[in-house]
């Protein structure tokens, strides 16, 4: 008998899994685990949201919308765009309503990488850019940020990968795992760079609305020169706690949105009518609940900061998104190896940073998308198992 | 950080001072003495416990009474006020814009126990012209906790990008 045959792709198969499908393969056959592991909030959505989206299904609003999404939703992005972030963007022709930000990474890079382009990537960072620039043709090149810039992307470490295959570069900040954000003088730096390279800024902001202290987010799109090569990418997820709704945004010139939207047209038709008009909602009347939610975060921050050093490890101060990015070479583990073990002997559950990108080797990432008392509970056992490898 | 801990006191009474310091990131010295600093002012006022009594075995009425009074020269509403505080059996008392005067809460093991109070304590002052007596049948919400939520644990992932 021959070997069944796989008509699977060799593109596809050459992609591996992301490591934190991998580890959340272990970590759900094991009972009573304690987690600091999700990408995701912990709050409901609030009810304003959610009774409004009742209120739509009730009115059977439930057939297609425009392409780019709903006008009114566009024209609510429109002034919420220049609310936040200063920028003004036409809702006719510069912003698309995506699933997710997820689909806004996949499009954006679709929308303007050649094959054999070259895609700027800092790592570490979220699991889909390396995939997506991959499933788009492009050919990523990784810059490794480091944690004595607090992980911030410098214009050397950005100046040493530029070639003439160049064409965008991905700019994830806030950052998913490290919480390192990009203040407005880092983002002028960056601009420097820039300003006489065609390269295109693809600006995944979809953690803007969690940085904490007296820091605002600020984007690249706002900094002189970057408007024209700018693609913004955010959505409701984390902002809003509205991650199963599946609403993203985004938002940038005439003709790059144009193409997004033309590739949006051909494989999503428009994103969930009712979660368009949740999201309506969610900017209509929603700042307060942000505002508290925020706060909330800013607290267990302080609280898990406090914790990790306490128990001895290095943790730089993330000032953005909900994670932690603790430092776990003391214990002469491995990334993986620490999360492993960690998993077994005391049932918590981490990201290792390795999961979201090599340069993560020798740190852990620890979300406090959780309340206080069981983020307590998690650094109890945290700090067991540290006590007992420090070397 | 006086507001700062007046809002996590007010969401969680039995928070300790050092869990507030670190959340707050301020020295636990600063927080304990602006606390006590609160409770001399009567900035804060008590600790309580939100309580389901529904949920007990104990007999529990709860009664709201619209109350109309002549205010008294020159004391306003506040003489009579007091004379209706001061009883054990009386939970609140707002003064009320609108077509009373007072809202009296009222708490009593039985309907007949708050009627009694009403009828031989309240009615009877001076200066109260009438009352309306509203019996609460159920209560879904109290101080921003909804009693009787359904609870359905943490349905994300363990782990997710």
């Amino acid at each position: 008998m021959t070997e069944k045959k796989s008509f699977v792709a060799d593109k596809i198969k050459k992609i591996p899994y992301s490591g934190i499908r991998k580890f959340f393969d272990v970590a759900k056959e094991i009972e009573g685990v304690i987690s600091l592991g999700v990408g995701e909030p912990d709050f409901e959505t609030p009810w304003a949201i959610r009774e409004r989206a009742i209120y739509n299904l009730e009115k059977g609003r439930t057939v297609y919308t425009s392409n780019a999404g709903l006008m009114e939703l566009r024209e609510e992005l429109s002034q919420y765009f220049e609310r936040k972030i200063n920028v003004k963007y036409n809702p006719k022709n510069q912003i698309i309503v995506t699933v997710g930000a997820s689909e806004g990474i996949d499009i954006a890079l679709r929308a303007v990488v050649n094959s054999g382009d070259e895609v700027l990537l800092p790592q570490p960072s979220y699991v889909s850019y390396k995939p997506c620039i991959e499933m788009a043709g492009g050919v990523p090149v990784i810059i490794t940020t480091k944690v004595e810039n607090d992980f911030r992307l410098t214009p050397d470490e950005l100046l040493d990968k530029i070639t003439d295959k160049t064409k965008a570069l991905i700019l994830p900040y806030p950052n998913n795992p490290t919480g390192a954000i990009m203040e407005r003088n880092d983002l002028e730096k960056i601009a420097e760079v820039l300003k006489d390279r065609d390269i295109v800024v693809i600006s995944d902001e979809i953690y803007a609305e969690l940085t904490y202290g007296d820091r605002t987010h600020v984007s690249i799109a706002s900094i002189d020169g970057m408007y024209d090569k700018t693609i913004v990418l955010n959505g409701f997820s984390k902002a809003y706690s509205m991650t199963g709704w599946r609403v993203g945004y985004a938002a940038g010139p005439e003709d790059i949105i144009a193409a997004m939207t033309k590739i949006h047209q051909y494989i999503i038709m428009c994103a969930s009518t009712t979660g368009q008009y949740a999201a309506l909602e969610a900017l209509k009347s929603c700042d307060v609940s942000v505002a508290a939610m925020r706060k909330e975060y800013d607290a267990r921050r302080r609280f898990m900061l406090k914790g990790f050093r306490d128990m001895g490890l290095e943790c730089f101060e993330a000032l953005g998104a909900f994670y932690l990015f603790p430092c776990i070479k003391c214990t002469g583990m491995s990334s993986d190896e620490f999360c492993e073990r960690l998993l077994n002997e005391q049932k918590v559950a981490v990201v290792p940073g390795t999961a979201l990108g090599e340069s993560g080797e020798g740190f852990i990432r620890c979300s406090y998308a959780y309340s206080i008392d069981d983020i307590n509970k998690a650094l109890i056992h945290i700090e067991k198992f540290v006590k007992k490898y420090r070397k | 950080m006086e507001n700062e801990i007046l809002e996590l006191l007010e969401n969680d009474s039995r928070i300790s001072a050092e869990r507030i310091a670190v959340i707050l990131d301020k020295p636990i010295e600063d927080v304990k003495d602006c606390i006590k600093k609160m409770e001399s002012e009567q900035i804060i006022c008590g600790y309580n416990t939100i309580i389901n009594w529904d949920k007990t075995q104990k007999e529990f009425v709860t009664a709201l009474v619209e109350v109309r009074v002549t205010p008294q020269r020159d004391r306003g509403f506040d003489q009579i006020a007091k004379r209706i505080y001061n009883f054990n059996e009386v939970k609140s008392v707002y003064l009320m814009s609108g077509a009373y005067d007072l809202m009296v809460i009222l708490e009593g093991k039985n309907i007949k126990e708050i009627s009694h109070f009403i009828s031989d304590k309240l009615s009877t002052l001076d200066s109260v012209l009438s009352t309306a007596t509203h019996f609460v049948l159920k209560k879904y919400k109290d101080h921003g906790i909804i009693l009787e939520k359904s609870k359905t644990g943490d349905e994300r992932m363990i782990v997710s990008p």
